[in-house]
Formats: structure tokens, sequence, C-alpha cells
């Protein structure tokens, strides 16, 4: 059986079609797993050789592979759930109930969302805690250390964002908490330290250019959707970029 | 870092000066046998843990599907309102400190505080290897701010119910807590009714009062910050000359202020303090 399938590969991989698709030929010499890495563009974030130690698990734990896993698994679910949403407050609430009820697998796709968000919260913070218990932010690589404090604030605010969107008591609520916490903002709230000094009323402050309105509405729904949907996760992806690439120029810190 | 040199630095930290250590791992060569293929070592170990947490999470996602509520209604406000939960240690902040602070300031200062922190670390021990005696002080101080975030989310998940009322998992979460007698005090009173000082304002500045009372306790507020950033300067000069003029200073500045939110938090528990510092603008 084991036979008969590599014959198969054998046969696929000298293939016109394969050779196409793939720059080099199965990877099953060293040559060719060089050459993986070199002309595959997914893998091409990788080098082609590393030392032993990066492979290590009690190192790294995986916690920056897995907080990208988790991105990329939110893009998949978000769009999909992106089919079936309309950021319409009088649609929203039914939109996210009919997951449930409606469409198929529409409910499994909204909790893998779910769990996949605070898992990315959870990884990108236990990531960072053994960044820094590795000393893995010392020179060189301080830089990456600050785009990966941007890549957590981006993740919280992500979370936040999307929070909203079912439209529902937990949703509408936690954003008044954080539209409240807007408004104290020092000089450019309403209700922060110098903020009536300065001009700041509920029509021209933070909170206000937070939420498109004074109260979490459809403005709010509409902002919420569209920093969640499309300028936070692009603004993530390019910091991601500049992240990985500072680690292949930057080197592993580690054990390698 | 090589294994070598991490391995006998662990083992006597004192004995490896900073030039041994830059030698040692200049010297040590990395040949190919010390190195692998990505594919398959890291590639198929990179699948491995993408199935695993794919299961994972399906496995969370079919045991606990994501929750939905009442429709919004700006009519009812849910008692306790609670906001996600990496964000509930800010939260729990809003109990002791302002809006301002806890939702703003704080947090800001968090964020640029860990901006800071490769810019202000001068220590070369402890790169690329997991170490607590080589570097203490990091460690430590890192510690002590995570497990404050850490505890106070916990505090927010787990002990806060109706009315933000301490709940504990015992106590029935559907039956309010009854209303504390605890009054809170501005600290400023308290010095005036302790110290039998005079309430009438000594200047009056615009809307800004300022009793002995209030000029005592900008003193205190101010002298938290000016006793911070003089003692390790004057008892650990080692520790300061190693930091140097300007990372001494941005780094005391942070680390002060993050001392400082527990004790306005023991302040407030255990002396009733409502603010240590009052204006008419802001109030600490």
């Amino acid at each position: 059986m084991l036979k008969l399938l590599e014959q198969i590969r054998g046969i696929v991989n000298k293939t016109q079609v394969f050779k196409s698709i793939f720059r080099h030929g199965y990877p099953d010499t060293d040559g060719n797993r060089a050459l993986v890495m070199f002309s595959n563009v997914i893998l091409h974030l990788h080098p082609v050789r590393v030392q032993r130690g990066a492979l290590k698990i009690k190192f790294t734990w995986c916690l920056g592979g897995l907080t990208f896993f988790f991105f990329i698994m939110l893009a998949i679910t978000g769009v999909v759930l992106m089919f079936y949403y309309v950021p319409d407050t009088r649609r929203a609430y039914n939109d996210i109930r009919d997951l449930g009820t409606v469409i198929y697998f529409g409910s499994l796709f909204r909790a893998v969302h779910r769990w996949s968000a605070h898992a990315m919260v959870f990884s990108v913070w236990m990531h960072m805690t053994r960044v820094f218990m590795t000393g893995s932010y010392k020179p060189p690589r301080e830089f990456n250390w600050v785009v990966g404090v941007i890549l957590l604030v981006t993740t919280l605010v992500l979370s936040w964002t999307g929070y909203l969107l079912p439209w529902d008591q937990l949703a509408l609520w936690a954003v008044t908490v954080g539209s409240k916490m807007a408004e104290a903002t020092p000089f450019i709230g309403a209700s922060g330290p110098f903020g009536p000094e300065l001009g700041r009323n509920s029509g021209n402050d933070m909170a206000f250019a937070l939420l498109g309105g004074t109260v979490v509405g459809q403005s709010a729904l509409l902002r919420f959707y569209v920093l969640h949907c499309l300028a936070l996760p692009l603004i993530t992806a390019l910091f991601i970029a500049v992240h990985f690439w500072r680690i292949r120029k930057d080197g592993f810190s580690g054990p390698l | 870092m090589s294994d070598q040199a991490s391995d006998s630095l662990s083992s006597s930290p004192k004995k490896n000066s900073l030039a041994e250590l830059i030698k040692k791992t200049a010297l040590k060569k990395i040949g190919p046998e010390d190195t692998v293929l990505v594919w398959p070592n890291l590639v198929y170990l990179e699948l491995i843990c993408m199935m695993v947490a794919t299961a994972i999470l399906l496995f969370l996602s079919l045991v606990s599907p994501a929750p939905l509520e009442e429709l919004a209604s700006a009519d009812t406000t849910p008692n306790p309102t609670k906001a996600p939960w990496y964000f509930l240690g800010l939260q729990e902040l809003l109990v002791y400190f302002d809006p301002w602070l806890a939702g703003m300031v704080l947090p800001t200062f968090i964020i640029i505080g860990l901006i800071l922190i490769p810019y202000v670390d001068p220590n070369p021990l402890g790169k690329g290897y997991y170490t607590f005696k080589e570097r203490k002080f990091s460690m430590l101080g890192f510690g002590f701010g995570l497990s404050l975030w850490w505890i106070l989310i916990l505090i927010g998940v787990f002990f806060r119910g109706l009315d933000w009322s301490w709940y504990w998992p015992w106590d029935d979460p559907h039956v309010h807590m009854p209303a504390g007698a605890v009054k809170l005090i501005d600290l400023q009173i308290i010095l005036q009714n302790t110290l039998g000082l005079s309430e009438a304002p000594l200047v009056t500045l615009g809307r800004y009062a300022v009793t002995i009372g209030n000029l005592i306790t900008w003193a205190l507020f101010l002298g938290f910050y000016a006793v911070g950033f003089t003692v390790p300067f004057i008892f650990f000069r080692d520790f300061y000359r190693r930091l140097g003029f300007v990372r001494y200073n941005v780094m005391m500045f942070f680390f002060i202020s993050m001392m400082g939110v527990p004790m306005k938090i023991f302040l407030r528990l255990l002396a009733d303090v409502k603010y240590v510092l009052v204006t008419p603008w802001f109030k600490f």
C-alpha cells in the first residue's frame, strides 16, 4: 500500500501540472528541502536551516506561531461570518441569531471565531511574557519588541471592536464602558481633566470620534464594523509582516 | 547565544565577566552539524501545533458555543456591566481610580512602558535563555506588573457581581450585597481633621482654593516620586551608573508609577482614602 502511494507520488511529481505549480521537486532530498524554502512564497518565511535548539518546544512554547495561526483562523471564519452579517442596528442581532438557527454550521463558525479571538489575546500575552523571560527583546531585537507591543494593542482593539457587532446587551454595554473611558481622556475627552477648559464637549471629544455620535448607536456599529473587518486586520497584517521579517533579519535569540 | 555558554553562565554567573561572555560566544562557531533542515523538522512541528490548536478550538466551540444575550437596549442597564475579560483589569481599577486614570492614563503608561523596556534595560546577560539570577530586577519588576494585571483580571472575572460588589464563589449572585457603611474621605480632609488644620484657603487660583491640607497632599504626592527617584540613586550607585541619567529617570518614572497603583489601592482599602490629591481639574 505504502509502496503504491510512493509510486503514484513519483508519477505525479513528474507531471507538467505539478512542476508548473511547485517550483521545486518533492522535498525528499536535501537539495529539494532547501529549495522548497526559497521557492515557496509561504514557506520562505522560514530559513533553510535552523539550529537544533530552535525546535525546543520548551523555549518558545510555539506561542508566536500559535498567535499567527489564530489570526489566520479568525480571518477565515471572519470572512464566512461577513457573508451573513449586515452592520445595521435593526438587522445585526437577528443576523447573529440566524447563524445559530438558519445557517449551516453558522453557530460553529461563530464559536470558532470567538474562541480563536480569546485564544489570540491570551497567546499574544503569553508570547510577550515568554519573550521577556528569555530576554529576547535585547539588542538587536529592540524594535521587534516594539512592533510586538503594537500588535498586542491592535489585537486588543480588534477583539474589542468585534465585541459590539452581535448587538446584544453584552455588546452594547461592554462598549459603553469603553466609550465612557474615552470620554474621560485628558485634554481630548469631554469629562477628562482639562477637557472642558479646552472646549471639549460631548459633540467634539474623543468618545464622539470613536462612536460617531454621543451614544453607542448606528454610527458606532458601522465604525466598529469597518475597523474590525477592514482597517485593523490590514494594520495588523502589515505589522505581522514587519514582525516576521525582523525575526528573519535579526535572527533567533534562543539556544540556537 | 550558544547552549554551552548559557549553561556555564547559569551555573556560575559571578565568575563570568562581560568580556569573557563576549569572547566565549564569539568563539563558538556554528557548524552544519548543529543545524537541521527546516523541512521536515520545523515545518512538521508547526503542522502538528496547528492541528492540535484546531482540535482544541473545535472542541471548545462545540462544548461552549458563543453566547448571545437579549437585543441591545439603551433602556435596560445590565448589572453588573462587564467589559471583555482582558479589559476587566482596567475596569477593576475604576473602583480605585477615576476613569481618566484607570481607562486612559494608566493603559497608556502600560503601553509606553512596555515599548521602553528594551531601551531601559542595559543588562547584556540573559539574552536567549531563561534565567532569574542574572537579571533579578527586571524579572521581579516585570513579574510584579504582570501579576498585578492578572490578579485584577481574575478579581474582575470571578469576584465581582451585582453593583460591582465583592462576591465569593459561594455567595448567591442574585442577591444584592448590603451597602457598606464605609465612607470614603479625601486624604486632605483626613489630614485637616487629624492635624486640626484650618479649612480656609491660603490662596485662591480661579476655581482652585488651596488649603494647607491640600498643600500637604501635594507634598506627599510629589514626595512619593522624589523618594522613589532618590533612594536607589543614593543607595544603589552601581544600579544608577549602569543605567545612566536618562535611562534611570525614564525607567524609574514608570517603575514608581507602577508601584503607586497598588499603594493607592491599599490606601483606599485600609484607610478609606478616596482621593490622595484633589484639584478642580483632576483627582488622584
